[in-house]
């Protein structure tokens, strides 16, 4: 029986027979949903006098948000750092598969890659709202790169790698070409001016993160007075923890990070980047700043074998996946759903703490928890239904379903 | 709460529906909006209205933030007259014998309007504001115990020896408006349903009768139809 009307025609769905993420709990509760947000039962029974149009049975199911991942490079093939002519098609394509990991929002990653590159790829890359076509671009594009650290540029080509210690500012504008669908700029804090770069880019709105660097605490301390607020997959690429000088792992118990400021930290929770226990120091130190990510490359979805990331060459062995000929890690080939599962059994956290890992953290993060990463009403009704071992079962954008896991034969 | 839970289990086992029901709550607090969880319409909501399958505008609840509280209040009275009467009038008492929000004082034939609560009252609901005395709401709007004295029948709720000495005033004393429930005496149909405990003040004579009334006690708790079929409810031991 739909509403009276006065606020709205669209048809009413009420998801029931579920357990939703509320209020940091796994409730019982019936999620409802109109013109692609989450609704107010109570509102819409005294004010409106409605009730729902469409009832769908969850059978048991676990409602959560849709998962956001901040730093993919690929997958399927597709290389985000590639400069085509045609870059709207790998994302649409890595868009469109990543929905059966039940990431609803992502934001593609680009490598450190030459100035060319940068200036062809960026301005073809939109954010743009997700739906049956593939989960949306989120805020905009990841930029790991160049400004990093030679000593721990991991995969990236040493090549490539930049300073702005002469250009400053506008060394980093010219590398780039626009700033324009740029959500994130992962760089190394140590680098002379960084401070002034750092404050200039959070002032534009983009959210600055630490990485592929060799910083000592302090330094990693001053660029968050700067305005930082991530860590680019913590403990790789940087120097480990030492009780001397904890580095930028430090950060998570650092008292320096000024008052009502949080600081977040991507995890690769693979199995492969971080050892279990590495991950539960981690989550025990500071569990409201964890952010899974997946930092899946091009070969993610596909066989092993050999196959390009940005400048370089990869190979796949079962999980893992190596720069070619080296023992180097070039990037994980788990999905989105994988890391939260793993997360949970290595860590023992609570199946609330894994799924906020991989929503309400990166929501935060990029300051859109407002409408993303949560199921609170009048938020976007971006979700999945899993089940008690957080397999996905099925995802929503915008409060239809845009895949299904009997339907997807492949 | 647990007559609502009942209710549920009714409706989940398919042998009610509440599709054609009407409700009127018999009040709400003045000033506190509707979001409050300590609220009527959040406690409607969210023990009964939503597990079943009431049409939203069958279910009336005096609106305590309305321009004009008598309007409210008087229209209140008209939608009933509309729905036909109450059929049924389902409630509890005070530990000082009210009715709904008629405090002691209150008029035997008094219609729904708005009530100042007693300072027992708003001590005794202290405990759901955090303790905070100034979060408590000091007015309410609520049915008269006229209008509850039209209702066809009558059934109040008496549970726990805090409520026995109000029984007592309730039903072996006189009608007299500081014990507003006391009323009822005058109504053609009204059940007390009351747990051992709210007998604790009663005489041993009075409690004795009614126990003897025990075949009519018994009808009362039978399980309903698909259930009993099943045999997959549990047994009542309520008095």
């Amino acid at each position: 029986m739909p509403s009276n009307k006065s606020v709205s025609d669209a048809p009413i769905k009420k998801f029931m027979n579920c357990f939703i993420l509320k209020d940091h709990k796994l409730q019982r509760e019936d999620l409802w949903v109109r013109d692609g947000t989450i609704l107010n039962p109570k509102k819409l029974f005294f004010d409106e006098k409605g009730s729902a149009d469409i009832q769908i049975d969850c059978e048991g199911s676990i409602i959560a948000p849709g998962f956001i991942d901040v730093q993919i490079n690929g997958g399927y093939g597709v290389d985000f750092s590639l400069a085509t002519d045609d870059v709207k098609s790998g994302i649409s394509l890595v868009a469109k598969k990543i929905l059966s990991h039940g990431v609803t929002s992502f934001c593609p990653t680009l490598v450190t890659s030459p100035p060319y590159v940068y200036h062809k790829v960026i301005p073809q890359i939109k954010v743009q709202n997700g739906g049956s076509e593939g989960a949306g671009v989120l805020e905009g594009i990841h930029l790991e790169g160049p400004f990093i650290s030679s000593e721990k540029k991991g995969a990236h080509p040493e090549q490539c790698l930049r300073n702005f210690e002469n250009g400053g500012f506008q060394e980093v504008l010219n590398t780039y070409g626009s700033f324009d669908n740029v959500s994130i700029i992962t760089l190394a804090p140590e680098m002379k001016r960084s401070g002034e770069i750092i404050s200039e880019l959070t002032q534009k709105g983009i959210t600055v993160s630490l990485g592929h660097s060799v910083a000592n605490l302090s330094q990693a301390e001053e660029s968050v007075q700067h305005g930082a607020s991530f860590i680019t997959h913590l403990f790789n690429a940087m120097l480990p923890f030492h009780h001397r000088d904890p580095g930028i792992v430090g950060l998570l118990t650092s008292d320096k990070i000024p008052a009502g400021r949080r600081i977040f930290y991507g995890m690769i929770a693979d199995g492969i980047h971080t050892n279990p226990a590495a991950l539960r120091i981690a989550y025990r130190a500071h569990p409201r700043g964890l952010v899974l990510v997946t930092d899946a490359i091009t070969a993610m979805g596909l066989p092993p074998g050999k196959h390009t990331l940005g400048q370089q060459v990869i190979e796949i062995e079962g999980l893992h996946a190596y720069v070619a000929g080296t023992t180097t890690l070039s990037g994980s080939i788990a999905t989105m759903n994988m890391c939260v599962q793993h997360f949970l059994h290595s860590t023992g956290c609570s199946v609330e703490s894994a799924l906020e890992a991989a929503s309400l953290h990166p929501a935060q993060l990029l300051g859109i928890q407002h409408r993303k990463g949560t199921l609170h009403y009048g938020t976007d009704a971006d979700f999945v239904l899993l089940d008690g071992d957080l397999n996905v079962k099925s995802t929503y954008i915008a409060g239809e379903q845009v895949w299904r896991a009997e339907l997807d034969k492949l | 709460m647990g007559c609502y839970k009942k209710l549920i289990e009714y409706y989940k086992s398919g042998d009610l529906s509440f599709k054609y029901v009407k409700t009127f709550n018999m009040d709400e607090y003045v000033g506190l909006s509707r979001d409050h969880p300590e609220s009527y319409h959040s406690y409607m909501w969210n023990n009964f209205f939503k597990h079943i399958d009431i049409d939203p505008n069958n279910a009336h609840i005096l609106d305590g933030n309305a321009a004009d509280l008598q309007e409210e209040c008087d229209a209140f009275e008209q939608k009933i007259a509309e729905a036909g009467g109450i059929e049924l009038f389902v409630g509890g008492i005070g530990p000082d014998g009210h009715i709904a929000f008629n405090e002691p004082g209150s008029s035997l034939v008094s219609r729904t309007r708005v009530k100042t609560l007693a300072k027992d009252t708003i001590l005794a609901n202290a405990r759901f504001f955090n303790g905070d005395l100034s979060k408590v709401p000091t007015m309410a709007l609520t049915v008269g115990v006229g209008t509850v004295m039209d209702s066809r029948e009558v059934m109040i709720l008496i549970t726990g020896a805090h409520k026995a000495f109000a029984l007592y005033k309730a039903i072996e004393d006189g009608v007299n408006h500081m014990w507003t429930v006391s009323a009822f005496q005058q109504h053609p149909h009204t059940i007390f349903v009351c747990d051992e405990d709210a007998t604790l003040e009663l005489r041993v004579k009075t409690v004795k009768y009614f126990i003897g009334l025990m075949h009519v006690h018994n009808k009362l708790v039978d399980p309903l139809y698909s259930m009993k079929e099943h045999g997959n409810y549990k047994g009542q031991s309520e008095q």
